[in-house]
């Protein structure tokens, strides 16, 4: 099977510039086209160890630049789903970003046959443990140290797919959305890390995307049993805190960081009910990951 | 009849569902986005479910057709429990309540109802009763929407219904009616009529839907009389499916161009089964299409330019160069057909100039 890796950088620019690459991302296929060097720039960095499938594409995305006057002032990006434009354009240099957020909004919009939380996945020995949380309570950090140090193989750093007719979880992985003071952290604390270049002044403030662990990657197909739920928070300074949660706190958490609970009805509730049913769910705080991580090598 | 290529896959895939299992992943690629464009992806699937087809397409395709149930499938859940809320609002009214289009198919249960998906729900009222409707919504939660007071005036002057109300906390979308056409139009079918014919659904009391050929005709008039084509091929496939349906009743033939002439709504009619003909190969009998007389054949000879390019998904790889050229005389026409000459110069004068310079969303 064909991989990006297996293009140079500029065959890769050539085919994203013309009839685009069809890039395998967990389940999901995307037909990607974009003249735009960042974009080439950061698949190429990120996604080498991703396969190329020819035919059928799940979503298919260009990346352009807006015809408009403001291109030689200030130069934007715009996402076209399918040739229409969904966002509001962006700067150009936020095209890379830009791919990885629209390549969520599709999964999460779409992808009507999993329940999709808004939640980091990390599996070691076929258990799971979820890291749900709203933006800046330090999940893609607890994600990134968790893969990178902690042996624990990546399933996603933002989207939790669980599927409704089995009730395990799959794997979608991705590059690891770092932001802000995290990015440093992550690039001291993870050796040999590879990351794409910071992008500044986005609404998430600076950000940049860590390369998934080729061994994640590789193993995209197997799914993972949910085992435990864990709300992390980061305080700095912090000691270690687990707090064993209630089932029914644990449900209700899940829910709200939900994107399509409502949407999937009675099928929904069945499923994160028997998701919660499985689990232990914790209230977790941390200062250093560190600490943290041998947290997480104890659970039971 | 020759296909030209102004034919879409997803018009060929509607016609003959049966021949899909043969369609491979690039074919399906294609399918599924000018279904999407269309609006038509889980009726789509409803179609290859009631075949029994599902099990036999690529397994990509099928999953992405089990995305679009799921929607569907809580958008009917949506649309009943509105419904009943509504029924729940109106009641002290004693009027019956008449549901049109997306909603009067998902509670009559009629086949044009799978898979399909609506943004709001279409009720009609008598016209001496719409204040009192009007109120009552109110009461139960919906708000007008279009505050300025030119599209006041413009709704409860010179349109067939109140200007469109949203419910404060579930945002669902209402249009009370009290008529199919603008008052200003040229076409002035008698809502009396329609109302007398109207049949009650079972099991619900008080809710009520057109007479079959009434349906079919409300459907007609508000495909071809109106500007907007952005669900023009799902349109027609709902008056295909309801004539599919209807039609293996010899009676509903008989009574259908009579009710047309009376309620003056041939022209659409004509356009309607036409078309169907031409695009889905909707059985009609020739006896009934001999009966319907058309505009002159160079108006046709337009017409057929025109409508072809517009019934079809609206989708780059559909249409030619041509297509957004017939997308905005038919935009010209569908306004035309609403309001006289110099109301319509006024109205459009109106909307280009002096709406856009008041501030606020509500304005434009």
């Amino acid at each position: 099977m064909t991989t990006v890796g297996s293009l140079t950088r500029a065959q890769l620019g050539e085919h994203l510039a013309g009839p685009g690459i069809h890039l395998r991302t967990g389940r999901f296929t995307t037909l990607l086209r974009s003249p735009i060097a960042s974009v080439a720039d950061g698949i190429h960095l990120l996604y080498g160890d991703y396969p190329l499938r020819e035919g059928f594409a799940d979503f298919h995305l260009d990346l352009v630049r807006p015809v408009t006057l403001r291109r030689w002032l200030r130069p934007q990006v715009t996402l076209l789903y399918d040739g229409r434009s969904m966002f509001k354009p962006l700067p150009l240099d936020q095209a890379f970003p830009m791919f990885e957020w629209g390549l969520n909004w599709c999964v999460s919009s779409r992808a009507n046959r999993y329940l999709i939380v808004h939640a980091a996945v990390v599996e070691k020995a076929g258990r799971a443990v979820i890291l749900p949380a709203p933006p800046g309570s330090g999940k893609s950090t607890l994600c990134a140290a968790l893969v990178g140090r902690g042996g624990w193989r990546l399933l996603s750093d933002e989207l939790t797919l669980l599927r409704l007719d089995d009730g395990m979880l799959h794997p979608l992985p991705r590059p690891i959305s770092l932001k802000n003071a995290s990015i440093g952290v992550i690039r001291e604390y993870v050796p040999g890390s590879v990351m794409s270049r910071a992008v500044t002044d986005t609404v998430k403030g600076t950000v940049a995307h860590l390369r998934a662990p080729a061994d994640s990657v590789a193993r995209a197909g197997e799914a993972a049993l949910p085992a435990w739920v864990v709300f992390p928070r980061f305080e700095a300074g912090a000691a270690v805190t687990a707090e064993p949660m209630p089932r029914a706190d644990t449900f209700m958490q899940l829910a709200q960081n939900c994107f399509n609970y409502s949407l999937l009805g009675a099928e929904g509730f069945t499923a994160l009910a028997d998701l919660v049913e499985r689990s232990q769910g914790y209230r977790f705080r941390y200062g250093v990951l560190d600490e943290a991580l041998a947290f997480f090598d104890s659970l039971p | 009849m020759t296909r030209d290529h102004l034919d879409s896959l997803l018009t060929a895939a509607l016609r003959s569902p049966e021949r899909l299992p043969a369609l491979d992943d690039a074919g399906w690629d294609l399918l599924l986005r000018q279904a999407g464009a269309a609006n038509l992806l889980a009726i789509l699937s409803c179609l290859l479910e009631e075949r029994g087809l599902l099990d036999r397409i690529v397994p990509a395709a099928r999953e992405q057709l089990a995305w679009a149930r799921v929607l569907a499938c809580r958008h009917r859940q949506g649309v009943l429990w509105e419904v009943r809320l509504i029924r729940q609002a109106l009641a002290g009214l004693d009027v019956p309540l008449i549901l049109l289009k997306g909603a009067a198919y998902t509670v009559a249960g009629l086949p044009p109802a799978q898979g399909r998906l609506f943004s709001d729900i279409d009720v009609l009222v008598p016209e001496e009763r719409i204040g009192e409707a009007e109120a009552a919504l109110m009461l139960a939660g919906w708000a007008g929407t279009h505050h300025d007071a030119y599209d006041q005036r413009y709704y409860r002057e010179w349109m067939h219904e109140l200007p469109p109300m949203r419910h404060l906390r579930r945002s669902s979308m209402i249009d009370v009616h009290h008529a199919i056409l603008p008052k200003t139009a040229a076409l002035r079918p008698d809502p009396a009529l329609l109302r007398a014919a109207a049949i009650p659904v079972a099991g619900t009391p008080g809710l009520h839907v057109l007479a079959p050929a009434d349906m079919v005709l409300h459907s007609a008039v508000h495909l071809f009389s109106d500007g907007e084509f952005n669900n023009g091929l799902r349109d027609l496939f709902d008056i295909h499916r309801l004539l599919c349906h209807f039609g293996t009743d010899r009676r509903f033939w008989a009574e259908l161009v009579p009710r047309a002439r009376r309620l003056e709504l041939e022209r659409p009619l004509f356009y309607a089964l036409r078309y169907g003909v031409m695009l889905l190969d909707t059985p009609v009998p020739e006896t009934v299409r001999n009966e319907l007389s058309g505009p002159s054949p160079a108006l046709l000879a337009l017409m057929d330019a025109l409508f072809r390019r517009v019934l079809v998904p609206d989708h780059a790889s559909c249409g030619d160069r041509f297509s957004p050229v017939a997308r905005f005389l038919l935009y010209l026409r569908g306004n035309w057909l609403r309001m006289p000459p110099l109301l319509l110069a006024r109205h459009l004068f109106h909307k280009a100039f002096l709406s856009p310079r008041k501030s606020g969303p509500e304005a434009a």
